[in-house]
């Protein structure tokens, strides 16, 4: 190739500019491919807000509502196990629900529930997205010699009081998840719309 | 008269490719006839050619079974057993195709053992040995993909467990894992691009990276039991003046002793698919005979045999995001081990003892995690075990590192060639 006259400024420039703006090309005409991964149109509808009809829970007992395909626990408490709530708290690892990535503020009380007695939680353990079976009495368990009452993980035996806040020492990080909800009447509840209206 | 024509036209085809593909001759000489292995290779040498034939094996199983299964969260589970019951010979391709991904994992952990005894990642192998691991990375992701797809349940919450790894991640972890299910939780969308990935995507990443590990090797050239190089040693062969004394062609010789032990591989494959497909749980998980059920947890939720070691190291450390970091770091250490290695003798059979009882205790380390972490994880006892181990296992790469760097390794002399010349 004849090297003379080249102008290697000119060339250098053409080279750089012409690096650029393929490589420019090549990362926009990835976000389409990228974005085209993130949840549809169609599974953010099947995310929108659930009605719960509450009227038939009794206390003590509980039901399961799936929202955004997660179940979503929604418990009438009775008085004994709230009495045994403040009971837990030198064992806990986040007794005052310090973490507020783990529930709306209208939770973050000392039942983690907008009315003490009615618990709203997603259903799935925070360490691994597994889902804790309810052990409500308040009774020696062959997992905990000092049980009163929650929830027990089957995968990795993480253990959450009856206000779904986690035991020390077990692998799951912090305490169940509070989903967005708020009352419509005493015995609606909205689940995915919160109290201040935002989902 | 015939024959004469034959010869004629054989020669004339073989100048039309030469001609017209000069470089095809000497590609085939360099990587097949005429490519010198060390003659001493012994029994440990078989397995990355299994790899290759489990590799075909899976293709093309997976090929055929692509034709009958359906990529859908409502028709997955169905499929799967539409091609076990209703398709004619459909439960020998299926079980030839997950008896050959546990087949496929045995395989590439004796070679990496291998490669771990006779030091065969060593300078100047180190790019092979890299190589190699990015293989293994992405069979792990291949095998994962793969699980997920008959939609049972252990495919369902093994997705999950697996998906919520990358959760631990601060700040972007919970947009991360939308992202990666298409969802907010593992749903048709997930198994959609996971079936996408399973059968385009990473077997092309697959194909290639064999590719380059095999021509990797054939720069350098193979190790051996005596981790000699042959090509630093005499020259002359029966076959090439020039070639290394210790090496023989790679084909006729060792595709021949390749096929004889492949035939054996292929009994052993063939009982357990005729006989036992499932292997007791570890092949296939029984869990993953129910429909996958977003609402119900299986009791015991744990991944193929294969994972359960690092498996164990996640759920023995207490921390989220540090078991998660432990996890992966047990694959990540394996990437340095060239560097971590600073003796110069390759072979076990001429290393310090020290190394030879270390390697003993990562094998036994690694077995052992793999059954804690396959079992239920309810014993506190053997979560103390498993943290043992754990630290064992990253013990090893630090012992290895500094038994070497200080020079504490006593080794035995290395011979000049391979023990076996005449």
């Amino acid at each position: 190739m004849a090297t003379d006259g080249v102008d290697k400024g000119r060339r250098r420039f053409l080279t750089a500019t012409t690096a650029v703006v393929g490589g420019a090309g090549i990362v926009v005409a990835a976000v389409p491919f990228i974005k085209s991964w993130e949840p549809s149109a169609r599974a953010k509808t099947a995310g929108a807000p659930v009605e719960a009809d509450i009227s038939k829970l009794e206390e003590g007992q509980m039901v399961i509502f799936e929202w955004r395909g997660q179940p979503v626990w929604i418990i009438r408490r009775t008085q004994a196990q709230l009495d045994a709530l403040p009971s837990q708290d030198a064992r806990l690892r986040d007794p005052k629900s310090t973490n507020t990535e783990q529930q709306p503020s209208f939770a973050q009380n000392e039942y983690r529930s907008m009315k003490p007695e009615v618990l709203v939680l997603v259903g799935l353990c925070t360490h691994l997205g597994c889902a804790p079976q309810l052990h409500p009495e308040l009774k020696p368990e062959p997992f905990d010699a000092e049980w009163k009452g929650g929830f027990f993980c089957p995968c990795h035996k993480s253990r959450f009081d009856m206000a779904g806040r986690v035991y020390q020492g077990v692998p799951a990080p912090s305490n169940l998840v509070v989903p967005p909800y708020s009352f419509v009447d005493d015995n609606h509840i909205m689940i995915g719309v919160n109290a201040e209206g935002a989902a | 008269m015939m024959a004469n024509f034959l010869t004629r036209a054989g020669a004339g085809l073989q100048d039309w490719f030469n001609e017209r593909a000069p470089t095809f001759g000497p590609f085939y000489r360099k990587h097949m006839s005429e490519y010198y292995a060390p003659k001493n290779f012994n029994i440990w040498y078989i397995f990355g050619v299994l790899s290759m034939v489990v590799l075909i094996n899976q293709i093309v199983t997976g090929i055929f079974l692509t034709m009958h299964f359906k990529p859908s969260a409502a028709e997955a589970f169905n499929s799967v057993e539409y091609i076990m019951r209703d398709v004619e010979w459909g439960w020998l391709i299926r079980y030839m195709h997950s008896t050959g991904a546990s087949a496929f994992f045995i395989v590439v952990y004796i070679h990496m053992f291998r490669g771990v005894m006779y030091g065969s990642y060593k300078r100047p192998r180190e790019l092979v040995w890299v190589l190699g691991m990015l293989i293994y990375l992405v069979l792990m992701a291949e095998a994962f993909l793969g699980y997920v797809l008959p939609w049972g349940q252990m495919s369902f919450w093994g997705a999950k467990v697996i998906i919520s790894l990358f959760g631990a991640i601060p700040y972007v972890g919970g947009a991360l894992t939308e992202w990666i299910m298409g969802d907010y939780l593992p749903s048709d969308a997930t198994l959609n691009r996971f079936f996408a990935l399973h059968v385009i995507a990473l077997p092309l990443v697959l194909l290639l990276l064999v590719v380059l590990h095999i021509f990797a090797l054939h720069e350098v050239g193979s190790n051996n039991p005596d981790g000699v190089e042959i090509k630093k040693g005499p020259k002359g062969n029966r076959w090439s003046p020039a070639a290394p004394a210790d090496g023989v062609p790679f084909h006729p010789y060792f595709t021949v002793k390749d096929t004889f032990y492949t035939g054996f591989f292929l009994m052993i494959c063939a009982f357990i698919l005729f006989f036992e497909p499932t292997v007791g749980g570890w092949f296939l998980e029984h869990d993953n005979f129910i429909e996958a059920n977003r609402l119900v947890t299986p009791e015991h939720i744990k991944p193929v045999w294969y994972y359960t070691p690092f498996y164990a190291m996640l759920r023995v450390v207490p921390d989220k995001l540090f078991g998660v970091l432990t996890m992966f770091g047990a694959i990540v250490i394996l990437f340095f081990l060239p560097w971590l290695d600073r003796g110069k003798v390759k072979s076990w059979r001429y290393r310090g003892t020290g190394f030879r009882v270390a390697l003993f205790v990562l094998g036994i380390c690694f077995v052992w995690l793999g059954k804690i972490g396959a079992g239920p994880g309810t014993d506190p006892v053997e979560t103390i075990i498993g943290r043992f181990l754990t630290a064992l296992y990253f013990g090893f790469f630090a012992f290895v590192w500094a038994y070497t760097y200080f020079g504490w390794e006593k080794t035995k002399p290395v011979p000049e060639r391979v023990t076996t010349h005449d």
